[in-house]
C-alpha cells in the first residue's frame, strides 16, 4: 500500500443535536473524500454498517442496462483474498445479516450485527471498496440469478410491469425511464468485465457515504472508520456521470396495459415533479404535505374520503410523492374503482375532486391533524435505527446534506395551506404526466 | 423504489441479548410481559387473540377477517370517519389483522396519550358499530383482494398446497373466506365472530417502552372492560394429508411457482429447536443455505429458495418455495429430491453444525432492537406457550445440541418419499 499518508484525518466534525429526544448523529469527512454519518442509539447491542455509493442505474453506459446491479450481486464474489461468498459467510458466522440495494441513484450495501463486530464488518466493506475479484465461474450462474430475479419480481408480477410502462413513458430521455433491473435483452448481454469496468470507473472512497447506526460511541466509531477506510486512495476515474435532462414536456402520455392476471384494473397516473434539493426542500415539503391531504389516509385523507366514502365509487384510491432522487420527482395519483364503474368514469371522479380540492381550500382540522401526525413520527422514528441510517444513507446520495434531512420535519412545519395550493397546481397541467390504466384484456370495466 | 430489487428483503429482527421482561398481572388477573424502555416517549402494546379465522364455519368462512379488518371501521358516537379522525388527533397507530389462528391488535402511542389512546381502542374492541355502509365498502375490498389473490401463483401455490395437506379442515380454506362466502357474512355473522374471537380468555398480552408495570396493568384493566370472559371452543386439529406427487395448477407466466414439502414438527414437541436448526441449514432463507448453494450460486436457477417449519397451534407442514424458469423446473425437482435424501440419510456435518450454532446465537438478540418488535415478541412467545425465561436461556439450548441429536432429527423430518409439489405455471417436460 502506497497512500499511508492519506489517512487519519477527519475534516468536518459536527454533532446535530436536535429534538429533545434525539440521540446524536455526527458527521465527518475523511481526506480521501469518505463522508461518514454516525447516529448513536445505544438501546440494544446492535449495530448497523452501511456502505452507499453515489451510482446507480442512472449512470450505466448504453446498452448496459441493469449492470449497476448486476455489480451489486458480484460485490458478493469474493476479493483478491476472500473466497467467493465468504463475505457473507463471515457476516453469517458472526451471528449478522447482509444484504444490498440498488437504485437510480445510489447503490448501498449493509450488515446488521452485535456491536462487538463493528470492525470486522469495516475490514471487509473497506477490503471490498478496492479490491474485488471474481472469475467467469462466478459472473456467469449469477447472470442467471438475476436474470431469474427480474422473471421474479418484474414480469411474474403484473403491477411492477406496469409501473416500469408507466416510468418509461414518463421519462422521454432520463435515465429514470430505464429499469433499475434491466431491460432482459441488454441483461443477457452483461458480462462480468463491463461489470468490472463500471466498479473500477465509480467505486472508492470519494464516491461513497458509510453510515453507522446503533450501539457505538461516535468517537470510538469514527476512530475505527479511519483505521479501516483511510487508508484507501481516492479513485482518480471518479467523475460525475453527466445524465440526459428531460426536454420540456408538451403532451401528456397515455398508456393501457391489458394483462389477463389483472385482479383490480386501476388508473394511476405520474406527474413529473421536483424533488428534495439541498438548501431549498420547500416545495418538495409542500408536495409531501398535498400527498398526505389527497392520499395519506385510507379514510380520512380527500380522495378516499370523497371517492371511496361518500361517492362510493372507489375500492381505494391515492396520491404519493416521491422525492428522494437526484433529478426529478412523481407525484401520483390513482383510483381503483368498484365493479361498474369504468376506468375512464373512474379517472373522471378523481380529476373533479381534485379541481374541488384546489378551489375549496384545505381543511384546517385536517391540516392540523397531518402535522400532529408527522411530528410523532419524528419520535416513533427513533425506534428504529436502522430506518434513520438508511434516511441519512438515501439523503446524502441524491445530493442532501445532513443538515437537510434533520431539517425536514422543519421544513414540513413551515408549510401553509396556501403553499399546498399553489403545489397542487401542478397537477392540473397534464402535460409532464403520464396517464396508465391496468386491466384485463377484455375490458371488463364495463361489466356488472 | 429499490425496495424489489434487494436481494433479500431484510428480515426484520431487532431486540437486546439480555432482555429484561417483567412480568405483570393486573388487579382484575390479565397477565402480561413487558419490557421498559424509558428513552423514547411512546408504548408499543401487540395484543394476540388465538382462534383467528379457524372459528369460522365453512359456510361463513371469511366473517373473522371481515370483523377485524371492520374494527377501525367506527365505535360508540363514532362512525368510521370520526373514528379516523380521532386516532390521527392522537397520532396513534392501531392495526387489527385477522390470521388463520389468531386475531391480533398493535397499538403504538405516544406516553402522554396513553389513557385516551386506552379508551379509544376500547371503544373499538367492545363498541365495534358494524355500519351497513361500512360492511359493504369493506367487503368489496376484501372480495377484490381475493380475485387479485385468485391471479397471484403464489397464493395459488399456497391455497392448493394447504388444501392438499389438510382437505377440509379449516386450515385447508383460504382463511380470508372466498367471494362467494364473503358476500353472503351479514351482521348477525360479523357480530357473532367479534364475540367468538375477541375474548378476555384467549388474549397473550406484550407491551414495551415508556410505561410501568403497574401503569400498564391499570390500562389494561380498563381496556379489558366489557370484552366478553369467554367465546367459541377451539377446533381440533388437522391432520397432514397430502399424497406423494406433483400437482400441476397452469398459469401464464415466464416462470412457475414450486411449493413443496410433507408433514412437519408440532410446534410443542420436545424436539422442535432440533428441527428449527436442521431447517436452517437447509433451506433457512439465508444465502449460506445448501439449497441456496446449489440452486442459486452454483447453478444460478433461482433467485431465492427457502424452507420453513410451518408449524400451527392445530397442525404443522415442513414446506419450501422458489420461483424459476418454466424450462428449470424438472431439474429443480430432481435437485430437491436428491438434497432432501441427502439430509434423511447423511444429515448435515459436524462443522454445519458449528457454524449454525454460531450463527443462530449471535443472531438471537438482534431480534429485540425496537419496541414495535419487542412488544409483539413478548406477545408471541406467550401465544407459542414459551417459558418467560426462555429468551435467556434459549442460546445454551442450541449450543448443547449434538449432532447425533440434530442427525437423528433429520432422519426424522426429511422423508423424501412422501414429497408433494404444486406447481404453478407452465413447467416443460411434466404433465
Amino acid at each position: 500500500m502506497f497512500a499511508h499518508h492519506i489517512a487519519l484525518a477527519a475534516l468536518i466534525v459536527a454533532s446535530l443535536l436536535r429534538p429533545a429526544y434525539a440521540e446524536p448523529v455526527t458527521y465527518a469527512q475523511l481526506e480521501n473524500g469518505l463522508e461518514i454519518v454516525v447516529i448513536e442509539d445505544r438501546r440494544a447491542p446492535v449495530v448497523v454498517h452501511m456502505v452507499w455509493y453515489r451510482i446507480g442505474a442512472a449512470d450505466e453506459p448504453v446498452l448496459q442496462s441493469g449492470i449497476a446491479h448486476f455489480l451489486e450481486h458480484l460485490m458478493f464474489k469474493g476479493t483478491e483474498s476472500m473466497a467467493p461468498g465468504e463475505f457473507s459467510a463471515l457476516v453469517e458466522a458472526n451471528g449478522g445479516r447482509d444484504n444490498a440495494f440498488t437504485s437510480w441513484d445510489y447503490t448501498g450495501y449493509f450488515q446488521r450485527v452485535a456491536s462487538d463486530r463493528l470492525e470486522l464488518m469495516m475490514q471487509m466493506e473497506a477490503d471490498r471498496m478496492q479490491n474485488l475479484h471474481f472469475t467467469e465461474a462466478e459472473w456467469l450462474p449469477e447472470r442467471d440469478v438475476i436474470l431469474e430475479e427480474r422473471g421474479q419480481v418484474l414480469e411474474s408480477r403484473v403491477g411492477a410491469q406496469f409501473n416500469e410502462a408507466m416510468m418509461a413513458a414518463l421519462y422521454k430521455t432520463h435515465p429514470y425511464g430505464i429499469p433499475i433491473i434491466g431491460w432482459r435483452h441488454e441483461m443477457e448481454t452483461l458480462t462480468g468485465e463491463m461489470a468490472m469496468a463500471f466498479y473500477q470507473q465509480h467505486y472508492g472512497p470519494n464516491n461513497a457515504i458509510l453510515v453507522i447506526a446503533g450501539d457505538v460511541d461516535t468517537e470510538d466509531a469514527l476512530a475505527l472508520a479511519r483505521r479501516h477506510y483511510g487508508d484507501i486512495p481516492p479513485n482518480p476515474h471518479v467523475a460525475e456521470v453527466r445524465r440526459a435532462a428531460e426536454p420540456p414536456h408538451l403532451a401528456e402520455r397515455r398508456l393501457v396495459f391489458k394483462d389477463s392476471r389483472v385482479g383490480t384494473p386501476y388508473v394511476n397516473r405520474m406527474y413529473l415533479v421536483p424533488p428534495r434539493r439541498t438548501g431549498d426542500q420547500s416545495e418538495a415539503a409542500a408536495l409531501q404535505m398535498l400527498a398526505a391531504l389527497l392520499g395519506g389516509s385510507a379514510t380520512t385523507s380527500v380522495l378516499e374520503r370523497r371517492l371511496n366514502f361518500e361517492e362510493g365509487i372507489a375500492l381505494s384510491a391515492w396520491a404519493s410523492y416521491s422525492g428522494m432522487m437526484r433529478d426529478y420527482g412523481t407525484f401520483s395519483v390513482g383510483i381503483a374503482p368498484v365493479e361498474g364503474v369504468s376506468l375512464e368514469e373512474a379517472e373522471a371522479a378523481m380529476d373533479r375532486v381534485i379541481v374541488e380540492f384546489l378551489q375549496e381550500g384545505v381543511d384546517l382540522e385536517q391540516f392540523e391533524r397531518v402535522r400532529h401526525q408527522m411530528r410523532a413520527s419524528e419520535i416513533y422514528g427513533l425506534d428504529d435505527a436502522q430506518a434513520r441510517a438508511r434516511r441519512f444513507g438515501v439523503g446524502l446520495s441524491i445530493g442532501l446534506n445532513v443538515e437537510d434531512v434533520k431539517g425536514w420535519i422543519d421544513v414540513i412545519e413551515a408549510i401553509t395551506p396556501e403553499d399546498v395550493i399553489a403545489a397542487g397546481e401542478n397537477l392540473l397541467d397534464r402535460r409532464a404526466s403520464v396517464t396508465g390504466y391496468l386491466t384485463q384484456p377484455a375490458a371488463p370495466e364495463l361489466s356488472q | 423504489m429499490n425496495r424489489w430489487i434487494a436481494i433479500f428483503v431484510l428480515i426484520a429482527a431487532p431486540l437486546r441479548a439480555e432482555v429484561d421482561i417483567t412480568h405483570v398481572t393486573s388487579a382484575s388477573g390479565l397477565e402480561a410481559w413487558l419490557v421498559e424502555e424509558r428513552s423514547i416517549p411512546f408504548v408499543s402494546l401487540e395484543l394476540i387473540f388465538a382462534g383467528g379465522a379457524t372459528l369460522d364455519s365453512d359456510e361463513e368462512a371469511g366473517a373473522v377477517n371481515l370483523m377485524a379488518a371492520l374494527l377501525s371501521e367506527g365505535a360508540g358516537e363514532l362512525d368510521a370517519q370520526r373514528f379516523a379522525a380521532r386516532t390521527e388527533e392522537l397520532a396513534a397507530r392501531l392495526q387489527f389483522e385477522a390470521g388463520r389462528d389468531t386475531v391480533s391488535v398493535s397499538a403504538r402511542f405516544l406516553t402522554e396519550d396513553a389513557e385516551d389512546v386506552i379508551h379509544h381502542l376500547r371503544l373499538a374492541l367492545t363498541e365495534p358499530r358494524f355500519d351497513p355502509p361500512a360492511i359493504e365498502r369493506v367487503r368489496g375490498q376484501i372480495v377484490a383482494q381475493l380475485r387479485r389473490d385468485a391471479l397471484n401463483p403464489n397464493t395459488i401455490a399456497s391455497q392448493a398446497f394447504a388444501h392438499a395437506a389438510f382437505g377440509a379442515h379449516p386450515y385447508g380454506r383460504e382463511s380470508n373466506g372466498t367471494p362467494e362466502t364473503v358476500a353472503l357474512l351479514d351482521r348477525d355473522a360479523i357480530e357473532a365472530a367479534h364475540r367468538n374471537a375477541i375474548t378476555r380468555d384467549r388474549v397473550f398480552i406484550g407491551a414495551a417502552g415508556d410505561i410501568s408495570a403497574e401503569d400498564l396493568g391499570l390500562l389494561l384493566d380498563r381496556l379489558f372492560e366489557g370484552i366478553p370472559v369467554t367465546g367459541a371452543e377451539p377446533v381440533g386439529r388437522a391432520e397432514f394429508l397430502a399424497e406423494p406427487g406433483i400437482e400441476i395448477i397452469p398459469f401464464v407466466g415466464p416462470q412457475s411457482v414450486v411449493a413443496f414439502g410433507h408433514a412437519g414438527i408440532p410446534r410443542d414437541d420436545p424436539e422442535f429447536l432440533t428441527a428449527f436448526v436442521v431447517n436452517e441449514v437447509f433451506g433457512g432463507g439465508r444465502f449460506g443455505t445448501r439449497l441456496m448453494q446449489s440452486l442459486r450460486t452454483e447453478r444460478g436457477l433461482t433467485y431465492g429458495i427457502g424452507t420453513f417449519l410451518s408449524s400451527g397451534a392445530l397442525g404443522e407442514t415442513y414446506q419450501g418455495r422458489l420461483s424459476t424458469d418454466n424450462a428449470n423446473v424438472e431439474m429443480v425437482i430432481e435437485l430437491l429430491r436428491d438434497e432432501w435424501a441427502r439430509m434423511a440419510r447423511d444429515g448435515i456435518t459436524a462443522e454445519e453444525l458449528e457454524r449454525i450454532q454460531t450463527y443462530l446465537t449471535g443472531a438471537y438478540p438482534l431480534r429485540f432492537d425496537g419496541n414495535s418488535s419487542i412488544a409483539s415478541s413478548m406477545a408471541s412467545m406467550q401465544y407459542q406457550g414459551f417459558d418467560i425465561d426462555y429468551v435467556n436461556i434459549r442460546n445454551d439450548l442450541v449450543n448443547a445440541l449434538t449432532l447425533e441429536q440434530v442427525n437423528d432429527m433429520a432422519a426424522r423430518l426429511y422423508d423424501p418419499e412422501a414429497l408433494f409439489f404444486v406447481i404453478v405455471g407452465q413447467p416443460v417436460g411434466l404433465n
